[in-house]
């Protein structure tokens, strides 16, 4: 025999997913949310999308091949998807240069600099999120209205989120019945559909959700976290809205605002920085959907979604290290 | 709904190329080669030396001691070697080498083509009769099936599982007997059931073998507490555990046996090979190999005498392809890469896999991304990633905890990983060394 044979251990296959093709899918599923957006906040979604993933992109390679010296890995797509999540998590007007400096904190700070891909402990996309909302308040709440095509990127007209009226309103006084029919407050079909200011990709309820169906359909992410986020928002909103539908606003309307699909769906599922069992996934997401609640409701910010997951985050590596998948042989027979 | 099992599971493409094909005899090759350790246990002692005449089914290797299997010449002729030999684990093992002459039978086997449903002999002579066979698991494992039947003291059986799954891709040794050897495969059943005092057996067929699972339920009217169950397509279906919570609905315990919750496992072609050693006195020496692959010109199911080397298969197959860059022994997810074509076929061998050279390079390794796929997947309920992580640490001491010497190495976590990283090569190293620590303890 002439031919030299591998030996090697088995398995002798392997399945078809890659980093590179899990990363793709996230895009894909996305674009949805992404046409949306385009739809009501015109050129300046693209714009602002397209800078994102730029810089995320060339961060990453300057970093990899020159501060640590080693092979870039920017064709995995991992930092598309940061890029276009850090994008979908801004205001559709916000200036190029602030999008910049948040892909270096995303890049620079929340992932490099522990490691890279697999290894940081926090999502970077939200990472740099709070740290412009922090830095640049006034440019991170000023939201554009959605104008289609007509709106201007620079001096677009501006308004408040349907959160940011709620939570201004209740400062002043009012009754969140009357907030809920206050004309600069859209019906529950337009914010499912995105007709509302917000940031960038968090409008559009009904694209994300087509995202999830995506998602779901090619295995990319389980349902565990994304369904009991939004399990968990609308369980505690229902009762405080049946305890005072005054003080409070009802679940659905909790539900399609202030990004919390986009936080459950494409934010909280973050591989690397959610729980690796599903009892796990499960600690982790109701957490999440308890302190959004806390922070809209109780919190000086209108919303809480991207602070929620953070936090979260931050218990991941607790969750897995006492929360163990179930053993086979564990369970009683009932037979 | 299909029964399966709950946790876990992957659904490889199934490459079942000689599905439905006919079993053909493979000539009895000029020479065989027939370790005397083919089983899990003991080796069995050499009782022929350099010279000796032998014929074919005559014991030349006794079992040593109760947890062992003797072995019996495959073929007639001359013994021309008893030596170290390379065996399919790329081990030098004893070894038996005959040259063949003739085909010439011992008289007391039953070589007549006909089927024999009447058992007329007592549970002790049934178990003798198999252990005097060299009888050993044939899905794979073989573990001295005589063993797997002596049920301690204590315990009972209340049913036996006929483990019919072949869940591996590729593999159709097990379907290819279930067609033709059906009635005898049942007869085989009713001698389990004698001999452990059952009343109840199940067969469990996954659904992509339909024909087997019609032929076996025409049979199974015929028969008294026979239930053949149609199991859905998932790997790994027919890991004994796995096998027994899709018919059960009962999980064995970390640690303990099916027969902890009142079952025993035995593969279709090891209830044949019972069937055979009981009615007709025939010795383990010959089973079905399914030869494949997809650039093979003649894959097929092969009726193989043990001890034949690959090499032979390989030649009624239609020759080994070129550019082939594995030969495996046994199924895709769990077989061993051979190192050359001159070993042997053992009593463990259910197919003899070609790999062309693009298919059998490993992947570079990534990083984890911590997507959870390996944990989701693991049929037992453990951590691939963790245990990985453990064994490239040292943390040895840790990993008996986290349940590392439950995994069943059956490949899903390698095989579902993104980063195409090597889970089970670093779980096999941790559990040889928990296994090290666990004995030390002793």
């Amino acid at each position: 025999m002439d031919q030299k044979l591998i030996v090697s251990p088995s398995p002798h296959i392997s399945g078809d997913y890659s980093i590179r093709k899990l990363m793709m899918h996230v895009v894909i599923a996305l674009i949805p949310a992404f046409l949306v957006s385009v739809w009501f906040f015109g050129y300046a979604a693209i714009l602002v999308t397209a800078v994102s993933v730029a810089s995320c992109v060339l961060f990453e390679y300057i970093i990899q091949r020159f501060v640590m010296k080693v092979k870039p890995t920017i064709d995995d797509g991992s930092a598309v998807v940061t890029g276009v999540l850090l994008a979908f998590n801004v205001p559709a007007n916000l200036p190029v240069w602030i999008i910049i400096l948040g892909a270096l904190v995303a890049i620079g700070i929340a992932k490099m600099s522990f490691g890279g891909l697999g290894n940081n402990p926090f999502n970077p996309a939200l990472v740099a999120r709070v740290f412009l909302l922090i830095s640049f308040p006034v440019q991170m709440t000023t939201w554009p209205l959605p104008k289609g095509f007509d709106t201007k990127y620079a001096d677009a007209i501006t308004g408040a989120t349907p959160l940011g009226i709620l939570k201004e309103g209740i400062r002043n006084g009012s009754s969140v019945i009357d907030l809920l029919h206050t004309p600069a407050m859209p019906d529950y079909q337009q914010l499912f559909i995105g007709n509302m200011g917000g940031s960038l990709g968090e409008i559009a309820a009904g694209a994300l959700l087509l995202g999830f169906i995506y998602l779901l359909w090619k295995r990319v992410i389980t349902w565990h976290i994304p369904v009991t986020i939004v399990f968990t928002v609308a369980v505690f909103t229902s009762v405080l809205w049946l305890i005072n539908p005054n003080r409070y606003a009802d679940p659905l309307f909790h539900v399609l605002t202030g990004g919390l699909l986009l936080g459950a769906i494409y934010m909280a599922t973050d591989y690397v920085t959610s729980p690796m069992t599903v009892r796990g996934m499960i600690i982790y997401a109701i957490g999440i959907g308890i302190v959004t609640v806390v922070i809209r409701v109780w919190g000086a910010y209108p919303e809480g979604v991207s602070f929620a997951i953070l936090f979260m985050n931050a218990f991941v590596p607790l969750i897995n290290r006492y929360i163990k998948p179930g053993r086979f042989g564990e369970e009683v027979h009932h037979a | 709904m299909l029964k399966t099992f709950k946790k876990g599971g992957i659904h490889p493409e199934e490459n079942k190329l000689t599905a439905g094909k006919k079993i053909r005899v493979l000539p009895v090759p000029e020479m065989v080669h027939i370790p005397v350790i083919q089983h899990l246990g003991m080796p069995a002692r050499p009782i022929v030396k350099k010279g000796d005449k032998v014929k074919t089914g005559q014991l030349i290797a006794e079992a040593d001691g109760f947890v062992s299997a003797g072995v019996h010449s495959p073929v007639s002729g001359t013994v021309s070697k008893v030596d170290l030999m390379m065996d399919a684990g790329g081990y030098r093992k004893m070894t038996i080498s005959i040259q063949t002459a003739g085909d010439e039978w011992m008289e007391e086997i039953d070589r007549s083509p006909g089927h024999k449903p009447d058992i007329n002999i007592q549970p002790e002579e049934i178990l003798k009769k198999i252990a005097m066979a060299g009888i050993v698991g044939l899905g794979g494992a073989t573990f001295p099936t005589h063993v797997k039947l002596t049920i301690p003291r204590g315990r009972k059986a209340e049913s036996v599982i006929i483990n019919g799954v072949e869940c591996e891709p590729f593999l159709t040794s097990d379907h290819a007997l279930m067609l033709e050897k059906g009635p005898e495969i049942f007869t085989g059943i009713k001698i389990l059931m004698k001999l452990l005092g059952v009343k109840q057996a199940f067969v469990g067929i996954e659904a992509n073998k339909p024909d087997a699972i019609k032929l076996f339920r025409d049979l199974a009217m015929r028969h008294i507490g026979i239930a053949v169950v149609p199991l859905r397509v998932k790997y790994p279906q027919g890991g004994e555990k796995q096998l027994i919570k899709a018919i059960t609905g009962r999980e064995v315990p970390s640690g303990k046996l099916p027969i902890d919750v009142g079952t025993v496992v035995v593969n279709v072609g090891t209830t044949y090979a019972i069937y055979e050693a009981v009615q007709k006195n025939k010795p383990l020496i010959e089973r079905v190999v399914t030869v494949t692959g997809k650039k093979l010109a003649n894959p097929g199911n092969f009726l193989v005498r043990i001890g034949t080397p690959v090499e032979k298969l390989l030649e009624a197959a239609g020759g080994l392809p070129q550019n082939t860059g594995k030969i495996l022994y046994g199924g895709p997810m769990m077989g061993k890469a051979l190192p050359s074509t001159d070993i042997p076929v053992g009593k463990g061998c259910s197919g003899i896999l070609v790999m062309p050279l693009e298919e059998s390079r490993r992947r570079e390794m990534k990083v984890c991304i911590r997507c959870s796929k390996c944990v989701q997947v693991c049929p037992m309920g453990l951590e691939p990633y963790l245990l990985m992580a453990m064994s490239e640490r040292a943390m040895f001491d840790r990993m008996e905890n986290e349940k590392i010497m439950d995994c069943i190495e059956c490949g899903s976590c390698s095989y579902i990983c993104p980063s195409d990283r090597p889970l089970l090569d670093y779980i096999r190293l941790g559990k040889s060394e928990v296994n090290k620590i666990i004995r030390s303890r002793k």
